[in-house]
């Protein structure tokens, strides 16, 4: 039988993945995939409680931050190509207007 | 057999994750990410939520990763502006170990939860109540989230313009 531990781990480790891309990565493009990640890891144990207690919240909850998602893909997406057009640079590290 | 297709499709949606995290090449990893995502709607499939899984095929592994990769595409960056500057060693293992105590100490919480049981009601993941409970309990977010969603739409369309 698979138990909500299972879905759980799983979840876990989706997310723990995308926190290390976030973390590690310079590139702008997979950090920002690596945020989808976590949003999808974090879908997934909303579903899987939804499973297992019965109830069907979680179904809506996890509607709810995929509407968010796309929202913040299209944003950020745009966010991405203007930066691009500017600056001609997708490296995290290349962006430090604020700091100097 | 559940137990079978589940490790089938977490393998599945792990191996995506880690593809996308380590690829020099923002389209491969983009690629990888698509094959994670699918393996995550059937795992959505497996836990009783039509709704959600047919929403994660047609929203996530359609329409917001065909965005991303057309934003790859349409900048088409060259090898030299793909090269990102390296990460100390000492700063890169600290990274990885602190998100790996990070997962094991989350994995140890988790064992605290009841395995739960294997029982799922018949009417469990309906669209339709689905639906219901959206128009109704929640309602407000609901509405809210359509006012966010114009926003973005409004916002996009500002960004995009090349002089404002």
């Amino acid at each position: 039988m698979v138990t909500i531990h299972h879905y759980m781990t799983l979840s876990a480790i989706l997310f723990f993945i995308g926190v290390f891309g976030v973390l590690y990565r310079r590139n702008l493009i997979v950090i920002f995939m690596s945020i989808e990640l976590m949003l999808n890891a974090v879908n997934l144990s909303f579903v899987t409680f939804a499973r297992y207690t019965q109830s069907m919240d979680g179904h809506v909850v996890a509607f709810f931050v995929m509407a968010l998602a796309a929202a913040e893909a299209a944003v950020g997406l745009a966010i991405l190509v203007m930066i691009f057009r500017n600056r001609a640079t997708v490296q995290a590290d290349d962006l430090r207007l604020m700091r100097d | 057999m559940q137990l079978v297709a589940f490790y089938i499709f977490a393998a599945l949606s792990v191996l995506g994750a880690i593809l996308m995290v380590t690829r020099k090449n923002p389209l491969g990893g983009a690629v990888a990410l698509v094959v994670s995502l699918a393996s995550l709607a059937a795992l959505f499939a497996m836990l009783h939520a039509e709704f959600v899984f047919i929403l994660q095929i047609l929203l996530y592994a359609g329409a917001i990763m065909v965005l991303i990769i057309f934003t790859i595409m349409l900048l088409n960056l060259s090898r030299e502006e793909l090269k990102e500057p390296p990460v100390g060693k000492v700063k890169g293992l600290f990274i990885l170990a602190a998100t790996v105590v990070g997962l094991v100490g989350f994995i140890r919480v988790l064992r605290l939860l009841p395995e739960g049981t294997e029982y799922v009601a018949p009417t469990f993941g309906n669209i339709e109540k689905v639906g219901t409970m959206m128009l109704t309990d929640y309602l407000y977010p609901f509405e809210i989230i359509s006012v966010l969603l114009l926003v973005a739409i409004v916002g996009v369309v500002l960004l995009a313009k090349k002089i404002i």
